[in-house]
């Protein structure tokens, strides 16, 4: 890969780049403090309580909080649409993903994060139900 | 703060709606030009130009916008841009204030303006989508309806609330607008009309949904000193200000289906302007979605958590009802240009209880409130507007 960053060849987003590899390689992991507040990278303190972090295993499944479903989305969206949106309670952290299948989906269901690949070759988080 | 709190002394507003084929700084231009004439006060005595803007970068390939709007309004004085997504003019609008209290400056002009139906609605949507957090909701798919549909569901899960309810508060938004010509819809709907809509991000749909809006605000804020010696007719001061914030991904707040930004906003508002609630007269409050007015009146302490949902059904924030809501008709039916809502909720108050605007009638009171927010309530600036007895 060249050096050179372009829209075709953007630059990577730090942790974040580096959180969606490990959730794609099953090792996901989320940020947290000694009071128990968690978090996603990329963070340097807890921006609750201004503690130091420290990485703890993500919950291999999640409860849906809220969820929608979404039919006009963003121009980098259009080929997903419609799809839904679900922020689910992974533990300390909640996640915010996409989930392709979501015909009857309820809060309180049960999630799993994935990495997918979008149409215009963006990764996404995925959180489908299981 | 010991201070006299600073007085409106005129106001200006282009017509909110879909003009895409005019420049920000000709909206900005004519909303100033207007205020101007109003206030009576010569531009020469203008010490600076506080000016909200979202995504001029996006819409308009303009950045560095606050020199040129002053331009525009024929000034060449020190002039700053606010941006805090939709709440970008409240918080200019909260700088001036504070400035001219502090005794820093005698005249401000102050107010906002966006560009969004060139882009059309696919442009507007992703320029809007990213007053939310890139890396963990824009890359998720969230839209500015999504988010806003995300806090729907989790209010209905937490309280109760459906759909008809909140199409009560589309309706009675646009019936506020309709005699109001700044307005971008002036006509009225029914609730089955708005229940029947095609959905944008469900449990949202189409009248559940602010417009996309071009238009510009302004007014002249004078300290309580310029207006006595100059003898302007300026009878609504800005006697309150507060600011809260909060994490800006939903997924980190506390609470899916409260706004504590707002809380803390009004709490200091209220406190600073020495006033209860119970004598506010009327809000005019931060409308984007219809679920955002029941968060906006819980937030600020109107309603207990869980109440709000009803209040437009049961006719108590309508016009006739104890407190009305968005006399102006609101983000929803005035119309949302996103830069230019915070300072033209404050035109739009200060018309209210100085007589001038078209609803003023439904004000029985002397004290106004206005509630700007900035994405999903990361932001919240909110003003209590007081007219002379």
């Amino acid at each position: 890969m060249s050096d050179e960053y372009t829209p075709e060849n953007p630059a990577p987003d730090g942790e974040y780049d580096a959180w969606l590899d490990a959730v794609a390689a099953d090792e996901g992991y989320y940020l947290a403090c000694d009071e128990g507040h968690g978090w996603l990278p990329p963070r340097r303190v807890c921006p609750r309580c201004g503690g130091d972090l420290h990485e703890e295993s993500l919950p291999e499944t999640g409860e849906v909080a809220t969820f929608t479903v979404v039919h006009v989305p963003t121009p980098s969206f259009a080929a997903e649409a419609p799809y839904a949106t679900v922020v689910a309670e992974f533990g300390a952290v909640r996640l915010t993903g996409v989930a392709r299948t979501f015909e009857g989906l309820a809060v309180g269901d049960t999630v799993a994060p994935a990495v997918g690949e979008r149409e215009e070759g963006d990764r996404l988080l995925l959180l489908e139900p299981v | 703060m010991d201070r006299a709190p600073p007085r409106v002394a005129g106001v200006g507003l282009t017509h909110f709606g879909v003009h895409p084929e005019r420049t920000g700084r000709d909206l900005f231009a004519e909303a100033a030009a207007t205020a101007f004439e109003d206030a009576g006060v010569p531009r020469a005595d203008v010490d600076g130009v506080y000016y909200g803007n979202f995504m001029g970068e996006l819409t308009e390939h303009q950045g560095h916008q606050a020199p040129l709007m002053a331009e525009a309004a024929g000034l060449t004085c020190p002039a700053t841009r606010y941006e805090n997504a939709c709440a970008s003019s409240g918080v200019a609008v909260r700088e001036a204030v504070r400035t001219v209290r502090n005794g820093e400056a005698d005249v401000l002009l102050v107010g906002g303006a966006e560009r969004m139906n060139n882009v059309g609605t696919a442009g507007s949507t992703e320029g809007l989508a990213v007053a939310a957090d890139d890396l963990f909701e824009v890359r998720a798919g969230v839209t500015f309806p999504g988010a806003y549909a995300l806090m729907a569901r989790a209010y209905f899960d937490e309280f109760g609330g459906s759909r008809e309810a909140l199409a009560h508060i589309a309706v009675k938004n646009h019936d506020n607008a309709l005699d109001n010509e700044f307005a971008q819809f002036r006509q009225a709907i029914d609730v089955e009309t708005a229940v029947e809509a095609p959905p944008i991000a469900e449990p949202l749909h189409l009248y559940d949904s602010c417009p996309i809006t071009d238009g510009a605000s302004a007014f002249l804020l004078v300290s309580e000193a310029y207006a006595a010696e100059h003898d302007l007719d300026a009878a609504v001061s800005v006697t309150g200000t507060g600011q809260g914030g909060d994490h800006l991904a939903l997924q980190d707040r506390a609470d899916l289906a409260f706004t504590p930004a707002t809380e803390a906003a009004a709490g200091e508002a209220f406190a600073d302007a020495g006033i209860e609630r119970d004598a506010v007269a009327f809000a005019e409050v931060h409308d984007c979605f219809t679920i955002a007015e029941v968060l906006a009146l819980e937030g600020l302490g109107f309603y207990d958590r869980g109440a709000a949902i009803d209040a437009a059904r049961a006719g108590e924030t309508t016009r006739d009802g104890d407190l009305p809501v968005n006399l102006s008709g609101g983000l929803k039916a005035k119309g949302h240009p996103v830069g230019a809502t915070g300072a033209a909720q404050v035109v739009e108050a200060t018309r209210l209880l100085r007589g001038d605007h078209p609803n003023s009638d439904a004000v029985d009171g002397d004290v106004g409130v206005t509630h700007n927010a900035g994405g999903t309530v990361a932001s919240a600036v909110v003003h209590v507007l007081e007219v002379d007895a």
